[in-house]
Parts: structure tokens; sequence; C-alpha cells
């Protein structure tokens, strides 16, 4: 699982360090060899090499949830993270939430509840929410609120946020419960690029 | 950021040899901190040792019916674990006071005891600061210090550690397990942190190389009895201006003994066994409350914008023990 190095020789006989390392991602459920720099952030990989710019770079230190993409399945500040850690892993981005045309329910919900205003801090919103829902911890708005913390939004659009997550809980929910058919557009999981 | 070098440890051993090797490597886990500092230009490391595939993942019972965490365990699995849950909620419940559902995600066991402060002259490379740059100078002292120490702290630093994690820790008095140069050893959770003295640019007793492995957990005795709570700017995500770690074992109707751990008020989580003793034998009460909250902060000091915490750090013991003694935690 080691990156491959590969050393760049300089004039002399001494190597300078590697500074480029091929890594193999599963984007969006498609797999891909990249080269990064050890300091190549998981998001200007996206952004600026993968040309993914649903990421998007708020603050760039972790405290503003715009960046949020899914690693393995779990939410995470991809500014945060160094693209070469992940060597291996499977990264969901806004972009692959949605099944071709076929909104994601949650992206879905967002519009229905009005949940965006200028719309910079959405995409972080929607991951975070998956992640959120996928953890199965939230069960009441308050708990919603305390664990969608780590995304903020400008506009104030909060309300309408719980909203529409609420309302995709709910529907999980159901549907985990048996109370639910399974195949109507609310069943989260069934994304492409879905890692479960 | 800097430039630097990347290697990948797959075994403990090689981790520290690694880091032993040159002087300013550095080990990477979540990154949360270390690459927000690097962003910075505060950490400048030129090699990092990336410890993530090391086999420190697992939280195991010990024969003595206590917890072994891995360090690499992240927060949130471990604030979640169903063992922690049930026989430690102080933890559960200080881990997931801090930070966001995200960088909970994402942050370790180890990495968190290992996080800086958060002085905003430590982040800010324009300024002085005894911490980053020892013998600068620190800025705080007269500056900008509502966040900063009112107990412990010296002429040199007066920084507190931001860590909610750790403050449970010292309450559960768990011990720190490092392999070093010497070989393995276990450090109790009182002895990592340090007061800042003369030297504030150290935080740890660990020596450089050293690789933190697990924290251990005695067996829990105060799952019915405890509580953690956080008074902050904001109800959610942000660091502590004052936390206390409270957890109580009674028999009968008195006190047979209590933890009171402090958080944003000092180099390290703060506790005091003299004052704790104050209760033990006693029955649950304000005024008992009150006089180990005197007694806690009996050589705080204020500095200009923090002066407040004096009052609500003695406010918050008495809270915190009512709750704990009730078992009942407000939010
Ligand atoms: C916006 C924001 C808000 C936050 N809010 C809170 C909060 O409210 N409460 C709170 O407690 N914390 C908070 N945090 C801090 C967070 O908890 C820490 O950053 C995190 O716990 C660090 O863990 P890590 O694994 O990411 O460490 P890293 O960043 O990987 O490492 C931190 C340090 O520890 C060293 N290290 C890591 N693992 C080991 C090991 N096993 N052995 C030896 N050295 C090691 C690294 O070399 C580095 O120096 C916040 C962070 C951010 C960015
Ligand atoms: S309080 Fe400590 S960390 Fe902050 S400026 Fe002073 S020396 Fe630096
Ligand atoms: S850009 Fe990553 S949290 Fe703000
Ligand atoms: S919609 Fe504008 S920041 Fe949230």
């Amino acid at each position: 699982m080691s990156a491959s190095e590969r050393t760049v020789a300089t004039e002399g006989t001494t190597a300078a360090p590697a500074t480029s390392h091929t890594i193999t991602l599963t984007i969006n459920g498609a797999k891909k060899q990249v080269e990064v720099a050890p300091w190549t952030t998981l998001l200007d990989l996206l952004r600026e090499s993968l040309h993914l710019t649903g990421a998007k770079k708020g603050c760039d230190h972790g405290q503003c949830g715009a960046c949020t993409v899914l690693v393995d399945g779990k939410r995470v500040n991809s500014c945060l993270t160094l693209a070469i850690v992940k060597d291996g892993a499977e990264v969901t981005t806004i972009e692959g939430l949605s099944a071709g045309d076929a909104l994601h329910p949650l992206q879905q919900a967002f519009i229905d509840h009005d949940a965006f205003q200028c719309g910079y801090c959405t995409p972080g919103q929607i991951c975070s929410a998956e992640g959120l829902i996928r953890e199965k911890r939230a069960k009441t708005a308050d708990d919603v609120r305390e664990l969608m913390s780590g995304n903020l939004c400008r506009c104030g659009a909060y309300s309408n946020i719980v909203a529409a997550i609420e309302e995709v809980m709910g529907a999980c929910t159901r549907e985990r419960d048996g109370r639910g058919n399974g195949q109507g557009r609310h069943a989260v999981g069934g994304g492409r690029g879905e890692e479960r | 950021m800097n430039r630097f070098t990347y290697a990948r440890a797959e075994q403990v051993g090689d981790a520290v040899s690694a880091a032993m090797q040159r002087r300013a490597a550095t080990f990477i886990a979540g990154g949360t901190n270390l690459v927000d500092l690097m962003k910075e230009n505060v950490a400048r490391p030129d090699h990092l040792i990336d410890i993530n595939r090391l086999p420190l993942q697992q939280v195991e019972e010990t024969e003595d019916g206590g917890l072994r965490v891995g360090a690499l365990v992240t927060n949130a699995d471990l604030a979640y674990h169903p063992l922690v849950e049930a026989r430690y909620p102080l933890l559960s419940r200080a881990i997931l006071s801090g930070a966001s559902a995200q960088l909970r995600n994402m942050a370790t066991t180890g990495g968190n005891l290992l996080q800086r402060t958060r002085c905003f002259y430590f982040y800010d490379t324009a300024t002085p600061c005894n911490k980053r740059e020892p013998g600068s100078g620190c800025p705080a002292i007269t500056g900008q210090n509502r966040n900063h120490a009112i107990l412990g702290a010296s002429e040199h630093c007066i920084a507190t550690h931001p860590s909610d994690m750790c403050v449970a820790l010292a309450a559960l008095e768990a011990v720190v397990r490092v392999t070093g140069k010497g070989g393995e050893r276990r450090v109790p959770f009182a002895e990592l942190h340090r007061l800042p003295g003369d030297m504030p640019e150290r935080d740890t007793t660990l020596e450089p190389g050293d690789l933190i492995t697990a924290v251990e957990l005695p067996p829990g005795r105060f799952a019915e009895h405890c509580t953690y709570l956080k008074v902050r700017d904001r109800a959610s995500y942000a660091f502590a201006l004052v936390s206390v770690a409270a957890a109580v074992e009674l028999a009968g109707g008195t006190i047979k003994e209590a933890r009171v751990a402090l958080g944003g008020v000092a180099h390290k989580p703060w506790r005091d066994r003299t004052a704790e003793a104050l209760l033990r034998g006693k029955a649950a009460s304000t005024e008992a409350f009150q006089e180990v909250a005197e007694a806690l902060l009996q050589d705080a000091q204020g500095y200009r914008h923090n002066g407040f915490k004096m009052a609500l750090a003695k406010r918050a013991i008495v809270r915190a023990l009512g709750e704990a003694v009730s078992g009942r935690q407000a939010s």
C-alpha cells in the first residue's frame, strides 16, 4: 500500500527528496491514479487537478465545513486532509451523490425547502448531511443542529437546512423500519459512487 | 506550507526510529491540528511520518476491567463506542462537546492529547511568542488574553490546553502508553502535560521520537455520577472558556470519592486532589461544592480580559458537581 516514490535526480549525485508521489483514489466510483506532492490537500487535488469544484474552499482551516466530502463513507474536512495520507481510499464528493440527472434525495430536499441562498456552503452541507444520516446518531432537530454545527452558512439558511435534512432523515428511518417501499427517490445509498 | 518529505510507517518501531533520525520529523495522524499549523507556518516539519497504518486502531478490554484505546482510534469512534458510552459516559460527552462531527471523524486519540494551544499569538507568526520562538516574549500577558490561563501560568506563557477529551481523561486518571528511545513506558495522565514554567515551548513531558501507542482507562466507577460541562461563546463548535469534568462515587448518602478536572483554565487539564478530598465522607450539598470550588480557584490569577473566568469556573464547578451527584446532565 505504500505510495511509490519517484526520486528526482538533480545535478551531481545527490537525489532531491521525492516531491511527487503516485496514489490511487476511487473518486465517485471511478478508480484514479494521481500525482500529488506531499503537501497537496485533498481539497486542492479535487478542485485544481481533478476539476471537481463542488467542494468549496471557505476557510481552508477546518472551521467552516464548505470542503466537506466523504472519505471511506465518513464526512471529513478535505482542506485539512493531505491527499497522500488517503492513498487507497474511496472519496465521494457532491458530484458523486446524484445518479446522473436524478438528484440525490438531499439535493432535492434542499431545493424543496429553499435551504440555500448563495449556495456556496451547500455542497458541504449536503455531503455533511449524508455523513450524518449514515452515522445514524441524530434523532431530533436539535441533534441535527448539533451534529451539523461544523457547517457554517453565511446566508443563514439554517432553519431550512435542518428541515431539509429532517425530511430525508425521516424517510431513511421509515425505510429502515420497513415502512418505506425502498424504491423511491428517498433511497439514500443508491447514488453513483456510493461506497456501501 | 513549507516543503517536506513523506513516508508511511508500517511498524511502531520503524515510526519511532524514523522520528529519532531527523530533528524536524513529525508524526501525522488525523492531521487536523498539524496541517492547520503547517498552513500557518507555525509547524515546519521537514519530514512527515504517516502513522495512520500502524496497528493502533483497537479498543480492547484490559485484564483489570479497564479499557485500552489505540492511539489511532478516532475521536468519533471512541465517543460512540458502546463500552465507552456505558462505562465512561464522561469521556463520550467530553469528546462530543469538542470540534465538529467532521473533525471528530478525522481526529485521533493520540493527536487529541498533543494538540497545541489556541493562543492567537502562537498562531500569528508576525508576533513574538515564547512557545513558538523561545525567548521572543509573551504578548498575551498584556494583550488579548480572554481565552488564557488563570491557574499555573508563568511570566513566560499564559496559554491554555484546548482539549476537551483530555479534561475527562484527567478526571478518569487514564494512563498513556508511550514507545520511545528506551522502549515502552506508561505515563500517568497527570504527568503527560506540563506547566509552562520557563520552558513554554514544551507542552508535555514526552521526548523527541516518543510515539503514543494507547491510552488506558482504569475500570469505570463513575458511569452513574459524572458530567462534562463546557462553557463557551457559542452553543456548539467553539473551544471552552471553562469546562468541568466532574465524577463522583457515592456510598449511601455520602460522597466516597470526587474528581474535578478543569479545562480552559491552565496549560494542562487542572486537578487539585486536596480540594477534591474536601468532599470525602460528606453529604452532597451546594455549600460543600462551593467549598471545593473556592479551594480549587484559591491561587487563580486573572489578566485584563479573562478575570471573568474565576467566577465562571467556580459556578461551573458547583453546577457540574450537582449534576454529577443527581445523575442528570443538563445539556
Ligand atoms: C476548527 C476546529 C475546532 C476544534 N474544536 C475543538 C474543541 O472544541 N475541543 C477540542 O478538544 N478540540 C478541538 N479541536 C482540536 C482537535 O480536537 C484536534 O485537532 C485533534 O484532536 C488532533 O488530533 P489529530 O489526530 O488530527 O492530530 P494531528 O494533527 O495529526 O497531530 C497533532 C500533533 O500530535 C502529534 N501526534 C499525533 N498522534 C501522535 C501519536 N500517536 N504519538 C505521538 N505524537 C502524535 C503530531 O505529530 C502533531 O504534533 C478543533 C480543531 C479545529 C480545526
Ligand atoms: S501565552 Fe504562551 S502561546 Fe500565547 S503568546 Fe504567550 S508564550 Fe505564546
Ligand atoms: S474550507 Fe475546509 S473547513 Fe473551511
Ligand atoms: S447559502 Fe450562502 S453560505 Fe449557505
